[in-house]
């Protein structure tokens, strides 16, 4: 390397990651930048020792007061790679139980010495909350329906690796989009990357206005499919049914199910995606789940790889340029 | 520094490779992002023409592995790329400045987690001194004192000195 000046470095001002905004001002630059970066943790992933000793000595501490597998599984297998400590904080065995505020518990997890909490939450906001209160850098690991910004960015990881650029791309997001973090951070990171984006739904399941969301609606799942590049079907909770959103689960699959017949509608080279945990048979049939276009194990794989990103961009080359080249 | 002096070093760095290791058997050419990349290249390239053998050739970021991440902004410049397991091989780490010995500290743990290697080779064109660590290149272009705040800029025009941007 050559000696002096400073390294290539757009993102000093990255201190969270609360929702795809934050990544800008210009958001695509910074989602590409996370992409570039994930191409390095990729090749680390695939050596036959993955990992690398980048955030030695720190500490991630992973709060989740809601359920979640594979998230925190893979924030957690993000952050070993990267030589960081791990805390898991498990709100069910917490003092949380007790009655201890939202503002205590975050007090007393960074009085322990944490450098960046991962915080899953039913409520939309409090990791911005929490973002106020902590001196750490604060991950929005999915909050409530507002944002789940990681899931976003493996997202667009995936579809990258398949297709290539994401621009003028055809994107149809097909389900519970009203009550859907996912849907929210992906509409945003899709669009900012050029792609166009189709929500297909019931009116049920839309939320009250789209004013402002930079997408075209369609409630015909049979229209849009031979249009798109990547189909991507969202998890239908089936609380949704008590609530008398759809009628039944039997005929949201009939209307909006990617059934085998339906997956022929494809293109040849479009991608079918689902951010986990399946509900085979009803949003996406088991044998369209293993269909060699279906790369939904691939999007669990490059989220490690995202998540190592994003946690050595918040903890390991965020500081302001201040020092003498080392070289 | 001209170019036709650099080319000149790289050649007779490129004999001196080859002398000490008694020829090319299990070398492995591995060039430090960004600078050391092109080097590499060209040193692989004089080595096929004099000995007619394609010598493997990678490239290491060692962002991942460097000892003042926090301290100052550190990404990486590209994806590494090693040619394969390294157990056993005889590695010559390839970069255009050796300076405080930092970086070539970090590569040297960047490569352990590709291999134990039987043994490591530095080569550099340019040695600017001012060492941190106790590192010392195996083969180098030139030796050019300078001062510590002078920046040294290998390229394919050859070497300048300036000031270092700050």
């Amino acid at each position: 390397m050559s000696s002096g000046g400073p390294a290539n470095h757009r993102h000093g001002g990255l201190r969270n990651l609360l929702s795809i905004q934050d990544l800008g001002p210009d958001v695509a630059a910074g989602i590409e930048e996370v992409m570039t970066l994930t191409d390095s943790f990729v090749e680390v992933s695939e050596r036959a020792i993955p990992k690398v000793p980048a955030l030695r000595g720190r500490t991630v501490v992973s709060l989740f007061f809601e359920d979640s597998t594979r998230t925190r599984l893979s924030f957690e297998t993000a952050a070993k790679r990267l030589s960081a400590d791990v805390m898991n904080f498990s709100v069910s065995t917490s003092s949380v139980k007790k009655g201890e505020s939202l503002r205590d518990t975050i007090e007393t997890i960074e009085a322990m010495g944490v450098d960046a909490i991962v915080v899953r939450h039913a409520s939309a906001g409090a990791p911005r909350q929490i973002a106020r209160w902590a001196t750490s850098a604060v991950i929005n690991a999915g909050d409530g329906w507002h944002e789940h910004p990681t899931q976003a960015l493996l997202d667009c990881y995936t579809i990258r690796q398949r297709l290539g650029d994401l621009a003028g791309r055809h994107i149809a997001i097909v389900g519970d989009i009203k009550h859907s973090r996912v849907a929210r951070s992906n509409i945003a990171a899709f669009t900012a990357l050029g792609a166009e984006v189709t929500v297909v739904a019931p009116p049920t399941l839309l939320p009250p206005s789209l004013d402002g969301w930079p997408v075209k609606v369609s409630h015909d799942l049979d229209a849009v499919l031979p249009t798109v590049d990547v189909c991507y079907l969202l998890r239908m909770q089936r609380e949704r049914m008590s609530e008398a959103l759809i009628p039944s689960l039997r005929e949201y699959t009939s209307l909006y199910g990617l059934t085998e017949d339906r997956a022929l509608e494809l293109a040849d080279h479009a991608l079918i995606m689902h951010p986990g945990p399946m509900n085979r048979g009803v949003e996406i049939s088991a044998q369209v789940a293993e269909h060699p276009n279906a790369v939904i194990i691939d999007q669990v794989r490059n989220g490690v790889a995202v998540r190592m990103a994003v946690l050595f961009l918040l903890l390991g080359s965020g500081t302001e340029w201040g020092g003498e080249a080392d070289v | 520094m001209s170019a036709e002096d650099m080319q000149r070093a790289t050649w007779r760095m490129a004999h001196e490779i080859i002398e000490r290791n008694h020829g090319l058997d299990d070398v492995v050419l591995i060039g430090l992002q960004t600078g050391g990349v092109p080097l590499a290249a060209r040193l692989a390239e004089a080595l096929e023409r004099i000995e007619g053998i394609e010598v493997p050739t990678g490239c290491v970021d060692v962002a991942f592995y460097r000892d003042d991440i926090g301290l100052r902004p550190v990404l990486p410049e590209a994806v590494t790329d090693i040619p394969g397991d390294l157990t056993g091989r005889t590695v010559v780490l390839v970069d255009d400045v050796l300076f405080t010995g930092r970086t070539i500290r970090a590569a040297l743990d960047a490569l352990v987690d590709h291999g134990r290697a039987r043994q490591v080779q530095l080569a550099v064109m340019i040695d600017r001194g001012h060492r941190e660590l106790p590192i010392r290149p195996d083969f180098v272009g030139k030796n050019l004192p300078t001062r510590r705040d002078e920046a040294v800029d290998v390229n394919d025009d050859g070497v300048d000195l300036g000031e270092m941007v700050k």
